[in-house]
């Protein structure tokens, strides 16, 4: 069933309408089977940038569309109902690519992004390192100036996009300092060194590749440094406010998908003379699962819509993550019992959505954390205050 | 080369398409529509015609002639990229049959012309409402022009037109010289999706509101009255019954063809 949205432009319908039609003619038909062979859909990239929908949230002059978050948070969600791999793919993205945006020089900006913007050039964010998971000041891959380049080593973990990104987004040492320690670089993928580990066998999200990222005497351009030396935990958790709206946003798709399945076929499923979706016991199910997935929905958009206003949306961000993720983990379960043991095969959508589901929770910042970033919020203001 | 695309606005075939009651015509307001699927090969070949011809001076300009709504299909058709929209929308129109259909769209293209000079007019193959693919031929009638229809693959060298048709028994390859109408198959092309430039662009773009008046045509030619033939009844389909399933238990080939002989398939 369509959502029923309210947006802030004309365009904005129509950037909607188009995102649906691409989702229903080009995504949705094969995602099932891209997932189950593993294969990476690369060339969907390249459609979604010549349509524009990977430039929305940014500036008209570098080929961005000036569009608010809330309008490209609302197409993500939508791409994720067609297809998770992709907008996660969407998010991750989108998540290099702002870097590039907000920390680049004006140079970095217009040789960079026009590509990135346009589908061409696929990014991969490099943060998370087998050690340093939550935390990341852990990380351990050292970048040491040489010359007219920095010279690369370590181990990344757990990088979306591995071997198939044409750049990585890396966030490596470049000092013991323990606050302006990190540094970021844009690493173009042909760079002599750069090597990748086998794709991990993951529960789910299996068209989307996951890899490890090995940098070996890796001769990075001392021109790719994206902002100051020492700026890099600024420039990853500014992006990391953004992307974890983008993964909420995601995951609301991913949970409306599953209630549009659960519903219709409680529809059509008949047991003891009716319909299965005229027993109370379904129907409350199935009322509870709208309830979550809308009010995540609204949960992400007013976070969306403080960070186009202007203010400060992170405690907005880590809550819309945490609330869209545990609802479509929910959701999904029990779209799986909606649909009984039918649910519990792969011939239907929502197993596949269940495993999809789990690793929402867990990226972009586990849930745990993102308790972490609320309360850590709420004291800040109460010792502020006192 | 300057071109004129016919696009109709239709109800969307996945949603509930309806009769209106009272007169039995398409009810076009309360349902959900969209430019007609088998137009955006007219769309897409149109945009292919003039990119490909060097200087690029020409231009499409699609024409629709239907309700209020239909400016959507217009304005789809804007986003991917035609130039200029004409839109024909009198209350007058409502029920007009395709003699009437092709009379408004005769007099919209003689306009256009008069503004500047058309080499093609394309229509999509049929619509996927009425769906009579009639309409290109009536119009080249009343245009006085040339008519090749259902062109599988078009090339254009100068002011010929090469047209590749695909029959059941023979495929054959037509040529014509402009003016011309013709109308194309979903096998011509794969239309583009619009883009989001292509979104923001069409915003600026200009669309012309053409009355009855503006055209010059009486109203007694147009609507349901004028209408050669009339619908005097109509009556959804009954819902598809159940199927039949047929659990294999070592006779299930035996029983599939015994199910298909008694369907007399076989
Ligand atoms: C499919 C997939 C794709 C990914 N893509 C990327 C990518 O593109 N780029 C990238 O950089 N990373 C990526 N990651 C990594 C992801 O961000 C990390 O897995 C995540 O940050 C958690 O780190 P970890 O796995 O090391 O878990 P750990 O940090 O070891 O956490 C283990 C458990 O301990 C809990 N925990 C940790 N610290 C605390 C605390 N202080 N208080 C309470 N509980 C705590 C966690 O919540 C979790 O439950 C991806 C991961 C997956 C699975
Ligand atoms: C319920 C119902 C009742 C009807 N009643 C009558 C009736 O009583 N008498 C009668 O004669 N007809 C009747 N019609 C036919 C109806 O009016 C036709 O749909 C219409 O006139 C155009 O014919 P078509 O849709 O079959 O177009 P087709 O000939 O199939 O269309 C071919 C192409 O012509 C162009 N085109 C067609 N229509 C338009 C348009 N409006 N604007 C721009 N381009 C267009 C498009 O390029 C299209 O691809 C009825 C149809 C229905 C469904």
């Amino acid at each position: 069933m369509a959502v029923e949205r309210l947006l802030p432009s004309e365009e904005a319908y129509d950037l909607l309408a188009l995102t649906r039609d691409i989702c229903a003619e080009r995504l949705a038909p094969r995602a099932a089977a891209d997932e189950a062979a593993e294969r990476f859909p690369r060339d969907v990239f390249t459609l979604l940038g010549q349509s524009g929908l990977l430039s929305l949230p940014f500036a008209e002059e570098y080929g961005g569309g000036d569009q608010p978050y809330e309008v490209y948070l609302q197409m993500l969600e939508e791409i994720a109902g067609a297809w998770m791999s992709i907008g996660v793919g969407v998010s991750v993205h989108s998540l290099s690519s702002y870097a590039v945006s907000t920390h680049g020089t004006a140079q970095q900006r217009k040789d960079l992004l026009p590509d990135m913007l346009g589908g061409s050039q696929l990014g991969a964010y490099c943060l998370s390192e087998p050690q340093a998971g939550s935390d990341v000041s852990g990380i351990r891959t050292k970048a040491v100036r040489d010359g007219d380049a920095y010279l690369v080593n370590g181990v990344k973990a757990w990088i979306s996009h591995g071997g198939h990104a044409d750049f990585y987004l890396l966030f490596a040492r470049t000092s013991d300092d323990a606050k302006r320690g990190l540094s970021t670089f844009h690493v173009p993928a042909d760079l002599a060194g750069l090597s990748f580990g086998p794709p991990e066998k993951k529960m789910g999200l299996t068209a989307s590749s996951t890899t490890q990222v090995i940098f070996e005497d890796v001769r990075v351009p001392a021109d790719r440094l994206l902002g100051a030396e020492g700026d890099g935990m600024r420039v990853a958790l500014s992006a990391l406010d953004s992307g974890r709206l983008g993964i909420a946003a995601c995951a609301v798709g991913l949970g409306q998908a599953a209630l549009d399945v659960a519903v219709r076929y409680a529809g059509e499923r008949q047991q003891f003379g009716q319909p299965i979706g005229e027993f109370q016991g379904l129907q409350f199910l199935l009322a509870d699962m709208a309830a979550a997935v809308e009010s995540a929905r609204a949960t992400y958009l007013h976070a969306a819509r403080l960070r186009d206003a202007g203010r400060a949306f992170s405690r907005a961000a880590s809550i819309a993550k945490l609330v869209a993720t545990d609802a479509a983990m929910k959701v999904t379960t029990d779209a799986v019992q909606v649909l009984g043991g039918y649910g519990y095969t792969r011939e239907f959508p929502v197993e596949r959505y269940m495993r999809e589901a789990k690793v929402t929770q867990i990226f972009e910042g586990t849930n745990q954390i993102q308790r972490m970033v609320i309360a850590r919020d709420l004291l800040r203001r109460v010792t502020a205050e006192a | 080369m300057n071109i004129v695309v016919c696009v109709k606005y239709v109800p969307d075939a996945t949603g509930d398409r309806r009769f209106n009651d009272a007169d039995h015509t398409v009810d076009r307001v309360g349902v959900d529509g969209l430019l007609s699927e088998l137009d955006e090969y007219a769309v897409e070949e149109a945009l292919k015609i003039v990119e490909a011809s060097d200087g690029s001076e020409g231009e499409v300009t699609v024409l629709t002639v239907g309700p209020e709504q239909a400016a959507d299909a217009i304005r789809k058709s804007l986003q991917m990229g035609a130039h200029k929209g004409v839109h024909v929308l009198d209350d007058a129109i409502h029920g007009s049959d395709a003699a009437a259909t092709s009379l408004l769209l005769a007099e919209a293209i003689k306009k256009v012309g008069a503004e500047s000079a058309w080499d093609l007019v394309i229509c999509g193959m049929a619509s996927t409402d009425g769906s009579m693919s009639v309409v290109p031929a009536m119009l080249a009638e009343r245009l006085g022009v040339a008519q090749v229809t259902f062109g599988s693959e078009i090339s254009v060298t100068g002011d010929m037109v090469s047209i590749r048709r695909d029959g059941d028994t023979a495929t054959e390859t037509v040529e014509a010289s402009t003016p011309l109408v013709l109308s194309v198959t979903d096998q011509s092309n794969e239309p583009r999706y619009p883009s989001f430039k292509g979104i923001m662009a069409a915003k600026k773009k200009p669309v012309e509101t053409w009355s009855l008046a503006d055209l010059g045509v009486p109203a007694e030619q147009v609507g349901l009255a004028a209408a050669w033939t009339k619908v005097d009844a109509s009556a959804a389909r009954p819902p598809r019954e159940a199927g039949t399933i047929v659990t294999d238990e070592g006779d299930g080939a035996a029983r599939l063809v015994e199910f298909l002989a008694g369907q007399k398939f076989i």
